[in-house]
């Protein structure tokens, strides 16, 4: 029998490595407890057992790659409640909107035997280029720890927290040495939003920016340090496109240095 | 005035021991000198000392064999009184609403070892924000009234460093138990000790120290001076504090908000930044709750939001309002200078933005500094 007085919660996959969705079954601690409070009404990757919509939550996974995939973010919005979108791919597009830098017919002919078969959209676009989302969760992949969060704010009917600021803060409140001043090692981290827990520079290596852009992102000042530090435009260029190519700030600057 | 030979140094922190203090002080870790527990002197950056500028840091290995040949690096002493992350409260929710779970954790009972000046400077500052006035912090209480500070005076200041401008160093004159000078003199090498409470007095009492001699004090005056005499960077601070609130709509706010990340690393080394931020977290099932304090920025957009939207949504707003707070509004709040001269947030600022040059420029009128001048970073490889 179905609790009926439980929120019903889909996860849903869209052009992803699936690494985002993997976090809620990650959440081992935390997962009875969930379990107990919500009903996991759709969720493919943890079970067959689908119950039908509408639901309060959905957990948007992927970007928008496919003229399938812009059809079908409709009628997940439809069907939900709350929308909250899940790692790079469903927030900036993922890696694969590498490819809005370049002609992705050429990609397919040199990766597909029969690329006339493959139906695919010039762009990956986020998941809030087609639909309202209610919350945007960062990082590739999310922070187990912030899902539970966000799923806690929602279940408790709280704001979650989520800081949008640097990783910076992170790095400094652990008390790791900053490796760009002690070290001249390069860092995104002064313009990327936190999420991690300032992971890499605790292993003294720069940021790569996992979590896109911070709330104020100064990526100019903080480009212009890079080639101080000896980086060349084609560092920077690499830099910036990476999970979070697309994502307005890093994609601007990514190309300002193409040049 | 006393002298302890540096042989010596260990029958001190032995004595803080004995008493049941956490010793904690200066170490080197990933390139850096930081501050963390420590067991004894060997545990200190024994001959090392450190290059600063806007920016960078550099470790060096000096095999002088000094204690305290260095000053201040990334760490203050803040993240022991007001921790980075603090546990106000916890609760369980029962059948009328929720209760508070007692919690009883001790906190340590801390020595710390090698405060500087400018570092005694700034935990009195932070006193007057904590413990004076009609709200006293209890968690800043409970873990600054049982500190016992060893300072020790800097010899060799940094590239960063402007106590003296500030009025707040190098040598230690208040706000310890036990004041150290080390000194290099003729082959010798030895700590001269200066007593600043009854507690200080007591341990000293334990060591049966000989009086320093005429020479020896004369040893430690010298460095001292030496010391005050070879700042790296320069503050004028007279009238500073009227003419920053004069130079609210300087064009110059708009050049270093170009250079500006809005990180907020500089207020996180600051070591008398206080902001906090306060953060309520549940469990899932809405049974447990819990109320954290954590160190927030007046950098970020969430500091600045309250109710209908933020009210320092630029760059130049929050960087002008961390300068002019630190150097002028903190004048008419708590009656003293926010800022001590430490250079940590020159230093460790990742695009070299210079509290001290940006003051200049204030005071001058003059635009200065430009954007992305790439002018060369120091050479790692000392």
């Amino acid at each position: 029998m179905r609790d009926k007085s439980k929120p019903k919660l889909a996860v849903w996959k869209f052009s992803s490595c699936d690494g985002c969705q993997l976090s809620l079954l990650d959440c081992e601690d935390e997962l009875l407890d969930l379990a107990s409070k919500i009903e996991i009404a759709n969720f493919p990757e943890a079970s067959r057992a689908v119950v039908k919509g509408p639901y309060e939550l959905s957990l948007v996974e992927g970007s928008i790659s496919t003229p399938h995939d812009a059809q079908r973010i409709q009628e997940v919005r439809r069907q939900s409640k709350f929308l909250v979108t899940i790692g790079a791919c469903a927030t900036a597009g993922g890696i694969q909107a590498l490819r809005n830098f370049a002609d992705v017919a050429e990609f397919a002919r040199y990766v597909y035997a029969a690329p006339q078969y493959i139906e695919t959209l010039s762009n990956s676009t986020p998941i809030a280029y087609h639909v309202f989302v209610d919350f945007e969760l960062r990082g590739c992949p999310i922070n187990k720890a912030q899902l539970v969060e966000v799923i806690g704010a929602f279940l408790n009917n709280r704001r979650p927290n989520v800081p949008h600021y640097s990783v910076c803060m992170e790095c400094k409140r652990r008390g790791t040495i900053c490796v760009m001043v002690a070290q001249g090692i390069p860092c995104l981290g002064p313009v990327t939003h936190a999420g991690c827990g300032a992971l890499c520079p605790a292993y003294r290596r720069g940021c790569y920016g996992c979590f896109g852009p911070m709330e104020t992102p100064n990526t100019v000042a903080l480009s212009s340090r890079w080639k101080e530090l000896g980086a060349a435009n084609a560092d920077l260029v690499r830099a910036y496109r990476t999970f979070n190519a697309f994502s307005e700030v890093f994609r601007k600057e990514s190309v300002a240095h193409e040049r | 005035m006393f002298v302890l030979r540096h042989a010596r140094l260990d029958d001190l922190l032995d004595a803080l021991k004995r008493r049941g203090f956490t010793l904690v002080g200066p170490v080197v870790r990933d390139g850096a000198i930081v501050y963390d527990v420590i067991a004894s002197s060997s545990d200190l950056p024994i001959g090392y000392t450190h290059q600063q500028d806007a920016g960078s840091y550099h470790l060096i290995e000096a095999h002088d064999g000094a204690f305290f040949g260095y000053t201040v690096g990334p760490h203050s002493w803040k993240q022991y009184l007001n921790p980075p992350r603090t546990r106000l409260w916890k609760a369980k929710g029962s059948a009328n609403g929720f209760e508070i779970v007692q919690e009883n954790a001790n906190v340590p009972r801390y020595a710390f070892i090698g405060v500087r000046a400018c570092e005694l400077n700034a935990i009195a500052i932070l006193d007057r924000v904590f413990l004076q006035g009609s709200a006293v912090d209890f968690e800043y209480r409970r873990r600054r009234e049982h500190a016992f500070i060893l300072a020790v005076d800097c010899t060799r200041p940094g590239g960063t460093c402007f106590c003296a401008s500030m009025n707040a160093g190098p040598q230690a004159r208040s706000g310890f138990d036990l004041a150290l000078t080390e000194v290099f003199d003729n082959g010798e090498h030895y700590f001269t000790v200066v007593c600043g409470s009854e507690r200080g007095d007591e341990v000293l009492g334990e060591l049966c120290l000989e009086e320093a001699s005429e020479p020896e004090r004369q040893a430690a005056k010298h460095s001292i001076e030496e010391a005050g005499r070879h700042m790296g960077r320069k503050m004028e601070t007279a009238g500073l504090a009227e003419l920053l609130a004069s130079r609210v709509e300087h064009p110059h706010w708009e050049v270093v908000a170009k250079r500006c990340l809005t990180c907020g690393n500089c207020t996180l080394v600051c070591p008398t930044c206080f902001c906090s931020n306060v953060e309520d977290v549940t469990d899932l099932a809405g049974a447990f709750a819990e109320r954290w304090r954590t160190w927030d920025s007046c950098f970020t957009l969430d500091y600045s939001y309250i109710h209908g939207g933020n009210v320092r949504k630029t760059a130049v707003s929050r960087y002008r309002q961390w300068l002019t707070h630190k150097l002028s509004s903190w004048h008419s709040q708590f009656e003293m200078s926010g800022c001590v001269g430490c250079g940590r947030c020159i230093t460790w600022c990742p695009v070299g933005i210079d509290l001290t040059e940006e003051v200049r420029v204030l005071r001058d009128g003059a635009t200065a500094v430009t954007i992305g001048t790439e002018k060369g970073v120091p050479d790692a490889k000392h």
